[in-house]
């Protein structure tokens, strides 16, 4: 969907900010924010460019840089760190060959930390973009990127 | 018509991530293969409560329980059970203490202590199909306040009740109620604080995943005590699958003319919009909730003014926690009286908790006010697993603190526990084991509120990089005599100056493990001992700078 057409689902309110930044952050292929982006927000909401900047900087989900088709969230609250999300995401980056906050060249995975996910049941845990995946073991994530990798 | 059975699979958030929905699709082809499709009716239901042994599926009216389902155990399932009456046994819950297995879902020590009110129908009807919620008595509760009841009756009765704000402080939801009533103006709002970022607590993702409607009954219920017509959920983004649930209840809603306009033709109107998060643990405070609702950074305001006199665009505004609303349709329709009675002197009705960390059956329960803390974690919780020993449980995720063996016995409610130095919080309950070490836990916590800080006020913002700083020093063995009192003297301080709830909270993992833990602290500082074995001592290796090495070598 188009920049334009996206702005127009929405009616230029600021309480419509959020909505407005998700749905574009979730159409862009590259799910980020571009500067383009950001001025289109402002200038249909008719506000500062700075102050669409400040709100979308504020909210950890929201990136101003490119980030590949899958994006990685590991748990990182306390009971995925008992359960040993450390080494979740120690194993992720060597499979995967990034730092967090980073991107595979190939534009495929992006790694990140997340705040709890919820399912504290079943930690370690992480998500792939919508997707849960739980009671993780260093087995396990091989075979879901493995899985992933095919998908592309 | 009845069928002969009903299949009652949870697709809760964490059987789902246990491939819930590969079993279903397994057991829609199976019973289609045995022509059972007139016999069998399988229902998709939220949270069933014993996360840990996902997949779970309940068979009624027999009431077995299956756990840990794979695909390849469907075909006997429904061979062995549904054509010959025979339940799997291997497949059934064995109670480690009893070594019996339990043939039906009542005989599990998980379930016994249980009482459920919140979760009612968590686990029993199809979240996406109003007309199971209404089978089960919904929307009795606001046909018959708009029928039978004035607001003040309304409020009156919720204050009877003793229910209190189950997101955290406990702030009698009544009063609330009166005092948003009570506020100048004509145009008021209700939020459900639908935020729960506190890590370890998942109630209230089970509640929207598992049990929209009662959410949104509870929502019209209060919109009618206070006088407003609109109502918002904010809800984070993390929980895709409740955003979801949310949007199909308030459509079939609106659709049964229980939202919108002339609700059960008495003229009352009331509607309910989404509000999506992005990401921002502070948002669960309520003015920095209203802040995002209206478009802005999400940073908390001084209060007062409450948001009962001054909220959403400076309205009065009602905000209440999901699990809070929750319980509203059943005091409205069980009395005041029947949830007074359920509790202790002070903190009456049930709370859900969500068991994590070292225990055997990690999940979701809910129990009666005053149950101990030993009752949660050994009866209902199973213990410790691999025989390993009980050091602490983590109570009120980053605005609480740690309580030791030795208080186990203590009743669960919102004084007791204050009395210990945690609160009740939003009921995530961590269990943590000898293998933990207190002092790296508090500073995990730390770390987490230091990074969720808005950054407004002096005291969050600096005060808890400081205490942070010195808890870092600790765990690499360069502590130093005046460390402990430093921290407490700073903890102190960020309590007492800081704006809203996260600053003032946030020091309480540190001075609750200082309190109560003070020796593994000494150890650290004076013999770079850690009793646990989690702080190495070495020039520590950030975890970001152990991946950077590995780049190298690939």
């Amino acid at each position: 969907m188009k920049r334009e057409e996206i702005l127009q689902k929405y009616t230029p309110e600021l309480e419509n900010i959020l909505f407005i930044l998700h749905d574009l952050q979730d159409n862009n292929p590259q799910h980020y924010l571009s500067k383009e982006d950001l001025e289109a927000v402002a200038n249909y909401l008719n506000v500062p460019y700075s102050y669409v900047h400040g709100v979308a900087t504020f909210y950890s989900m929201f990136s101003l840089k490119p980030r590949g088709k899958y994006i990685i969230r590991v748990c990182e609250s306390p009971a995925c760190h008992l359960m040993g999300s450390s080494n979740i995401i120690y194993e992720l980056a060597k499979l995967l060959g990034i730092g967090i906050g980073e991107t595979t060249s190939d534009g495929l995975f992006t790694l990140e930390l997340s705040s709890c996910l919820g399912v504290c049941g079943v930690a370690p845990a992480m998500m792939i973009n919508d997707e849960v995946y739980g009671n993780l073991t260093p087995e396990k994530i091989r075979q879901i990127i493995e899985e992933k990798r095919r998908e592309r | 018509m009845p069928k002969r059975l009903d299949v009652l699979i949870c697709s809760g958030a964490a059987c789902i991530s246990n491939n819930s929905q590969l079993i279903r699709k397994k057991l829609e082809e199976v019973i289609a293969k045995e022509g059972l499709q007139e016999e069998v009716a399988i229902i998709e239901t939220g949270c069933m409560g014993p996360c840990e042994l996902g997949p779970v599926m309940l068979v009624y009216p027999d009431g077995t329980f299956y756990i840990r389902l794979k695909e390849e155990d469907v075909e006997e399932i429904v061979k062995e059970h549904f054509l010959k009456g025979r339940p799997v046994r291997r497949l059934l819950w064995e109670t480690p203490e009893a070594r019996k297995i339990a043939e039906e879902k009542k005989q599990i020590p998980f379930f016994e202590k249980q009482f459920k009110i919140a979760l009612a129908n968590c686990g029993k009807i199809d979240p996406e199909n109003i007309e199971e919620y209404i089978a089960t008595g919904g929307y009795e509760a606001l046909g018959k306040v708009l029928t039978e009841m004035k607001p003040e009756e309304v409020i009156d009765e919720i204050i009877k009740s003793g229910l209190r704000g189950r997101g955290g402080a406990g702030f009698p939801t009544g009063l609330k109620w009166k005092f948003t009533r009570e506020a100048q103006g004509n145009e008021k709002y209700v939020i459900c604080n639908a935020d729960e970022g506190d890590p370890g607590a998942f109630m209230d993702r089970a509640i929207l995943e598992g049990d929209p409607h009662a959410v949104l009954e509870g929502m019209a219920i209060a919109a009618y005590a206070i006088g407003a017509k609109q109502g918002y959920i904010y809800v984070r983004a993390e929980y895709p699958l409740a955003v979801k649930r949310l949007e199909i209840a308030i459509k079939q809603a609106r659709k049964y003319g229980l939202l919108g306009k002339n609700i059960f033709e008495t003229g009352f109107e009331f509607d309910v919009e989404l509000r999506m998060g992005a990401g921002a643990f502070v948002c669960g405070e309520e003015t920095a909730l209203i802040a995002s609702i209206e478009g802005k950074r999400g940073q908390p305001k001084p209060k007062p003014p409450y948001p009962a006199q001054s909220g959403l665009w400076g309205k009065p505004t009602l905000i209440n926690n999901v699990e809070t609303l929750a319980n509203v349709r059943h005091i409205i329709l069980s009395g005041a009286s029947w949830f007074s009675s359920i509790g202790t002197e002070k903190s009456k009705g049930t709370k859900v908790f969500a068991l994590s960390g070292k225990v055997v059956n990690t999940g979701l329960v809910e129990v009666p006010m005053g149950i101990t803390l030993r009752e949660l974690v050994y009866d209902i919780g199973g213990g410790v697993p691999n025989g390993k020993k009980f050091k602490a449980v983590q109570i009120g995720g980053p605005s609480g603190g740690c309580v030791p063996e030795k208080y186990l016995d203590t009743p669960v409610d919102y004084e007791s526990l204050k009395e210990l130095g945690t609160i009740m919080g939003s009921g995530g309950l961590i269990v943590l084991d000898e293998d933990d070490c207190m002092v790296n836990i508090a500073k995990f916590f730390l770390e987490f509120t230091m990074e969720e800080s808005c950054g407004q006020c002096v005291p969050c913002r600096v005060g808890l990089k400081q205490m942070y700083d010195i808890l870092d020093r600790i765990t690499r063995g360069e502590g130093r005599e005046e460390d402990i009192e430093l921290l407490e003297k700073l903890g102190k301080e960020i309590q007492t100056t800081s704006l809203c709830g996260l600053g003032q909270s946030a020091p309480n993992p540190v001075l609750s493990t200082i309190k109560y833990f003070r020796e593994e602290y000494m150890e650290h500082i004076k013999e770079r001992k850690c009793r646990a074995g989690v702080c190495q001592f070495k020039k520590e290796e950030k975890l970001e700078t152990a991946i950077e090495k590995i780049k190298d070598i690939i």
